[in-house]
């Protein structure tokens, strides 16, 4: 195996690098779209929003990804008279409306895992739906979404790979392409970006574990460092109680 | 026919409500009237349909529909104006979810397991439905919002989150909650039960300091036999969805007349 050889192509990758991640996150952000909107559809109580949504989802959940792809860049064309000017969009549409179907899942899920109460207790503060959903539901399903989605994000990056099958010069068809050369081994090709892929994955873990911290934050269960700035933060329970009790008979006289 | 509205009308009445889930009927042609500023304790055995009466005045249950209420009844009224259902064309139909958001706003509840927003800190499950339902401006939310934080010896929490409180700082928030919107109507269901028993006293006294400095009327429903003859006019014994006995709470309490409710006494009194 030449390395040298591997090594002189690395700058080579820069610009497929920029597209597998152009792809990656265009993608992630129109999937979260896709999901967000699916997953209030189908988590609506009136059967007109929910039967074709819960349709939508099967059918995409249903099929490969891959004939979706190629649907999308050969038979919409023909059959719809549609024609994307960029390829790139062909395969961040695909993947996006494929990932943001599953992740409509994961919404409803958490939408469908915020306790009754709450929306009771909404109700009798005379919210509306949509203050109950902006308010109440979804600032408490968020935290509750992200590592699934994480997860989805990080298939979806691996999936990306699939857009170098309708022509699109991202850094598996790079490698695919150097290693095809002749007298080139395809092995050292592949190796790189293993370990690309890997480290993207690996970033948006990171972020998405940022994230979820802050969302946990947000609905009060930050870590214990965060907790410090409150001297009675730690002293929760019971202990909280009877300091406070007796300021309130103070108060109260 | 259709009640006018006059100044002698109960704030609450239901006239020959039916409330029933699938086959099991809870209330059944249930009537009752609940004057202004009226304390009323709700009590009986569990499924009694105590908590239903509750839920149907805070819109979280329907009522049954009865054929023809004009003349059939099964229509709750508050303030002299039907609430479960409307009036159209000069009839009573039941209430479209526009109707009933409008009609709700003077109706406040407390819940048993409290229901905080977690993700608002204590101020702001104050003062968001002020700002969102009563259209309040910001500074005023949070001025009444510490005044009844206040009131509930909790104004030094005010930007805790909920689950950094305990179960009786919960509730207390809660009660300045449903305060906050200056309800006419206060309903609180069991709001001490899910509490530890020795932070149910700091509950209970909010709730007496709002009885006593206050005029709205509350309908309680509760396990607190202390409590309903402090601060209730009127106690309601209920089994299987309708009143056996109603009366004042001294005289529920020490001279009951029906079997069932001297049984129901004796064995909550056991506890």
């Amino acid at each position: 195996m030449d390395w040298s050889t591997v090594i002189d192509s690395l700058p080579g990758y820069a610009e497929p690098l920029l597209v597998t991640i152009q792809v990656t996150v265009m993608a992630s952000a129109l999937a979260l779209v896709v999901a967000f909107a699916l997953g209030l559809a189908t988590s609506s109580k009136h059967l007109v929003v929910r039967t074709p949504a819960r349709a939508f989802v099967e059918l995409i959940r249903g099929s490969s990804v891959v004939v979706q792809l190629f649907w999308f860049a050969y038979a919409m064309p023909i059959l719809l008279g549609i024609q994307f000017n960029f390829q790139i969009l062909v395969g961040v549409i695909a993947l996006a409306l494929n990932y943001g179907a599953y992740s409509s899942e994961v919404v409803r899920g958490a939408i469908a895992a915020v306790p009754k109460g709450q929306l009771e207790a909404a109700t009798a503060l005379n919210f509306t739906t949509f203050q109950k959903m902006r308010l109440v539901v979804l600032p408490q399903a968020w935290p509750e979404m992200i590592p699934s989605l994480c997860s989805f994000a990080i298939m979806l990056l691996k999936a990306s790979a699939l857009v170098s099958m309708i022509g699109i010069a991202d850094i598996t068809f790079w490698a695919d392409t150097l290693g095809g050369r002749p007298g080139q081994s395809p092995l050292p090709h592949l190796t790189v970006i293993l370990v690309i892929y890997f480290v993207l994955a690996w970033l948006i873990w990171t972020g998405m574990r940022w994230l979820e911290n802050k969302a946990k934050q947000s609905v009060g269960v930050a870590k214990p460092r965060k907790l410090k700035a409150d001297p009675n933060a730690d002293a929760l329970g019971g202990v909280v109680e009877k300091s406070s009790t007796t300021q309130r008979r103070g108060g109260v006289k | 026919m259709l009640s006018p509205t006059t100044d002698t009308d109960p704030i609450i009445r239901f006239d020959r409500v039916n409330k029933s889930f699938g086959d099991l009927d809870v209330l059944k042609g249930l009537s009752f009237e609940i004057g202004a500023g009226e304390r009323v304790t709700l009590i009986g055995p569990s499924g009694s349909g105590k908590t239903t009466i509750l839920r149907l005045l805070m819109t979280l249950e329907l009522v049954t529909p009865v054929k023809d209420p004009d003349d059939n009844g099964g229509v709750i009224w508050v303030e002299g104006k039907p609430y479960s259902h409307m009036e159209k064309g000069g009839k009573l139909h039941v209430a479209s979810e526009r109707y009933l958001r409008q009609r709700r706003q003077k109706v406040g509840m407390v819940f048993q397991q409290f229901n905080l927003f977690p993700n608002m800190k204590v101020l702001r499950n104050v003062t968001e439905a002020q700002v969102h339902t009563l259209k309040r401006s910001k500074e005023e939310a949070e001025s009444k919002a510490r005044e009844l934080l206040d009131l509930v010896g909790l104004s030094d929490k005010v930007d805790n989150y909920p689950n950094q409180l305990s179960g009786g700082q919960q509730q207390r928030v809660a009660i300045a909650r449903a305060l906050a919107m200056d309800p006419d109507i206060l309903l609180l269901d069991e709001v001490t039960s899910a509490l530890d028993p020795e932070l149910v006293a700091d509950v209970l006294g909010v709730l007496r300091d709002v009885a006593d400095t206050t005029n709205i009327t509350m309908l309680i429903v509760t396990h607190e036999m202390g409590f309903a003859r402090d601060v209730s006019n009127r106690v309601m014994m209920f089994d299987q969805g309708v009143i056996v006995e109603e009366d004042t709470p001294d005289k529920i309490f020490s001279d009951p007349q029906e079997v069932r409710t001297q049984d129901f006494l004796r064995a909550v009194l056991a506890e």
